[in-house]
């Protein structure tokens, strides 16, 4: 018998250099692979976030206010980074997704009431995007009898057949389809400099003596203030807590992974913020400029634009539209059904086979078919379907940052990673604001409604 | 008679004389007395400090209402006890592993059976209720009278574990003892289902089991599970169960392990490790691990070519071997340079004079250590194998890949 040891000895003479320089790269190769892995539900949850209603909202804001809307985006995606950080670091560092941890500590009937909430409010939501993929076809006068039920076989097929790695690189890509967005707004020629000036709040600037001559004063009136809300409603979504949560635990994002999450939250927090300007600057140039204060839907928006920005414009826009909505009709309905599932015990997840996970199977596809389905016979009504959609949104979104705010003050869960007192008092305050908006949305649209 | 937590919990308490004391707020089960007796029920009392009935105190037990067979004065103020397993904090709501359905699930209720003693009633715990019936009912307690909740429930499909089949997860090492909860069970799963059960917990529970399984177990399961959790297993292991366990692994498995911790965290580890196995990881570290070197294992099995099937399986009978490395065997010439392989299958059939040299594999298929993984693959393909040689520059034989290191990297 050979000693094998030896015989081994002999090649790692030879091959030690070749190991020591494959050493050296290994730590760069696997920093970069270690940010590819992490990086992602930060970036597609707050891309998501600018769908077919968000759209809508801030073209309408920027038609109808102009520039004058601008200042509120700095303190909204503050907002919008400290509601889904805490959701990311709940995740990391308890291990159980939003719907478990809920479910754990506050027991069956309270999740249960909650989960029916998520149930109603989300398939309002999935309504709200396939009412956005009509939208952008009638820009391109594609009959929605066509579109709509192919965008929901498309979205079916793609979350049942692909695999989730391919999935999440989709989406990854589909975030770069926003960039329409950027060009759109390049194409309608806006004055930079004063858009940009209008980022900071136009009240204090005025007071700077020789930039006075181009600041415009918002009117606080009653329907600056129904914009107001309907933006703020519109970006932070109380589907996405649960969503980014979830994505976090299933990536096995732990404690020593957290800060490459936060960054990859807050990229996406200030990446969605940075669209929703290029959309408001493209509207505020062109439309409010040109006196056209209302526009009906999402894809009239784009229509408008024609005339003032040119084909390509307005093509960009529908197309940035259109991506928008199918990209949250494919993952609202998915998000949907996997955090009920995981909250009541029932099977879920993309990678059990349909026998293992009917439950999980069923609610998903119920909620594409029946999105679909309602949004085709009542088209007509689809302005009240999104206005309904984002009430819905309103209320719920108290109540699920209520109850992550109380997750993460708890030490037994957290321990020493429990929300500071200065977090908590921003949190509780821009709670507390979104609250008050809430009832001010509420109010204004159940005011729309029945008159 | 049958009784479920959900209907005992807020039951309406009375002494022996008649008297309301309070209501049922949470009950215990001491499980180093009884595993599955109900030992203690913890009465609130509004503004007064609760009470505990221990369960010889206890006469009956009704859906709604306990009588007790002793008066108010008897019993104890309660006092908190790391011993003792509540239903309500420990339980319902929790995620529990069945051991017998080999998956994670959550408690919507328990099942009670009630049991006379001697002047009083015991209430055994017999089955953990994951299904539809006790989420209706802790949905419509308190709220639907319990005849009508017990009507519904009983046209719904049940579905329920045995509580002998059941495995609590505590992550608390110290809390874990005073509860008498082992991971005895668990171990008798196949490491492949508990890798699954394991990458549905967090990751707390899942070093709390890696930490209590025996270490070959924890190899086995290791070796198993997603590769970004085993690394962070690793780091959070104490050093000497980490090299214990790594140990066991194959020495394949153990560098592929080693090769995603940091510099330091492995070196620790190996040096931690027996000198003999430690040198076997250290050689694997050095190649690629995506190429032929990284996918080899250097225990392997080889022999002399002339040597004749029933010397060869005398050896064999006396080493202490590992079934996955046994699909082939190397054979050298007397060079120590490879001269072919012989499938175990044809070992088998062949008479027991036969020379092994008679008995290879053609053509004699092999490759050096940096081969690139796609190169393994077709050859697997091409020649169907079962395992592959891998070779130096003398072609002297220095490890073997198998087919099952094929198949996984394969699924990734």
């Amino acid at each position: 018998m050979l000693n094998r040891t030896n015989i081994a000895a002999q090649w790692a003479g030879w091959s030690e250099r070749v190991g020591r320089v494959r050493a050296a790269a290994r730590p760069i190769r696997r920093r970069i692979a270690l940010f590819f892995a992490i990086v992602g539900p930060g970036l597609i949850v707050s891309n998501v976030d600018n769908d077919a209603g968000g759209i809508y909202t801030y073209a309408q804001s920027g038609a109808q206010f102009g520039n004058t809307v601008l200042w509120t985006l700095i303190p909204m995606t503050v907002v919008l980074y400290i509601s889904l950080e805490m959701c990311s670091r709940l995740g990391a560092f308890s291990g159980k997704g939003l719907s478990d941890l809920i479910r754990e500590e506050f027991g069956f009937r309270v999740t249960f009431f909650l989960m029916a909430a998520v149930l109603v409010v989300n398939l309002g939501n999935v309504m709200a995007e396939f009412t956005g993929v009509f939208w952008a076809t009638d820009v391109f006068r594609i009959n929605r009898y066509i579109s709509v039920p192919l965008a929901a076989v498309l979205v079916w097929v793609l979350v049942v057949l692909g695999t989730a790695k391919w999935v999440e690189r989709i989406f990854l890509a589909i975030c770069l389809v926003y960039f329409s967005y950027v060009i759109s707004a390049f194409l309608a020629k806006p004055e930079w400099l004063i858009a940009l000036l209008h980022l900071l709040p136009p009240h204090l600037i005025r007071f700077v003596p020789n930039i006075r001559p181009f600041v415009q004063v918002p009117l606080f009136n009653a329907s600056y203030a129904v914009i107001l809300a309907g933006l703020v409603g519109t970006t932070i979504a109380p589907w996405q807590h649960f969503y980014l949560q979830a994505a976090v635990v299933e990536k096995r994002i732990g404690p020593r992974q957290y800060a490459h999450t936060r960054n990859d939250v807050l990229v996406g927090s200030i990446s969605c913020m940075v669209i929703v300007f290029f959309i408001i600057v493209c509207t505020a140039a062109t439309l409010y400029v040109k006196g056209i204060h209302y526009v009906d839907n999402a894809g009239t928006a784009a229509i408008a634009l024609k005339p003032l920005a040119g084909v390509w414009a307005s093509a960009l826009f529908a197309i940035g539209l259109l991506n928008a909505s199918i990209f949250a009709a494919s993952i609202l309905p998915l998000s949907t059904a996997y955090v009920i599932c995981e909250a009541l015990g029932f099977e879920s997840g993309i990678d059990r086979k349909f026998g293992e996970a009917k439950i999980f199977y069923a609610l998903y596809t119920a909620l594409i078919v029946l999105g679909a389905g309602l949004v085709l016979f009542f088209g007509r009504y689809a302005k009240i379907i999104l206005l309904w959609s984002q009430v819905l949104n309103g209320f719920l979104l108290p109540v699920v940052l209520i109850f992550i705010l109380i997750l993460v003050n708890r030490r037994d869960l957290m321990g020493d990673k429990i929300n500071s007192r200065g977090f908590n008092w921003v949190a509780w305050i821009s709670t507390a604001a979104m609250i008050v908006l809430t009832f001010v949305v509420a109010y204004t649209s159940l005011h729309e409604l029945f008159h | 008679m049958e009784l479920y937590a959900t209907e005992l919990m807020g039951a309406k308490t009375y002494d022996a004389k008649g008297n309301y004391v309070g209501r049922v707020r949470e009950f215990f089960i001491e499980p180093a007395q009884a595993p599955n007796r109900v030992s203690h029920f913890l009465l609130s009392r509004g503004h007064f400090q609760p009470l505990i009935a221990r369960h010889d105190q206890v006469s009956s037990v009704t859906a709604g209402r306990v009588e007790l067979n002793v008066s108010e004065r008897a019993l104890e103020l309660y006092q908190p006890n790391e011993s003792l397993l509540a239903v309500q904090k420990d339980l319902l709501d929790q995620q529990i592993i069945d051991t017998r359905g080999r998956k994670v699930v959550r408690v919507n209720d328990l099942d009670l059976a009630e049991q006379r003693m001697n002047g009083s009633v015991e209430l055994r715990l017999t089955q953990v209720d994951v299904g539809l019936p006790g989420a209706v009912r802790r949905l419509l307690q308190g709220v639907v009278p319990s005849k009508v909740v017990r009507k519904l429930q009983s046209k719904l499909p049940h579905s329920g574990i045995r509580w002998e089949f059941v495995n609590l997860i505590e992550p608390d090492p110290l809390r874990r003892v005073k509860l008498r909860i082992t991971h005895e069970k668990l171990e008798d799963l196949h490491p492949a289902d508990l890798a699954d059960i394991m990458e549905e917990l967090s990751a707390s529970e899942r070093q709390s089991i890696i930490a209590s399984l025996d270490e070959e177990t924890a190899a086995a399961v290791l070796a198993e599970l997603d590769a970004r959790l085993t690394t962070r297993i690793v780091e959070n292991l104490d050093p000497e169960k980490a090299a214990n366990i790594l140990e066991e692994m194959a020495p394949d498995a153990a560098a592929d392990l080693l090769a995603d911790l940091s510099k330091e965290t492995s070196e620790e580890l190996l040096d931690e490790m027996p000198g003999h196995e430690a040198e076997e990881v250290r050689e694997l570290l050095e190649f690629d691990p995506a190429a032929a070197g990284g996918m080899m294992n250097t225990e392997f099995v080889f022999v002399g070519e002339n040597s004749t099937r029933e010397e060869v399986l005398e050896w064999l009978r006396k080493q202490d071997l590992n079934f996955d490395q046994l699909d082939a065997i190397v054979l050298i010439d007397s060079d120590a340079q490879y001269s072919g392989a012989v499938p175990v299958a044809r070992l088998l059939l062949a008479a027991p004079e036969e020379r092994l040299a008679a008995l290879k594999m053609e053509p004699l298929v092999t490759l050096p250590p940096e081969a690139n993984e796609k190169e393994v693959f077709e050859l697997f393909d091409k020649y169907n194998l079962r395992m592959l040689t891998v070779v130096d520059r003398d072609n002297r034989p220095i490890g073997a890949i198998a087919v099952d290191d094929v198949v996984s990297r394969l699924v990734k």
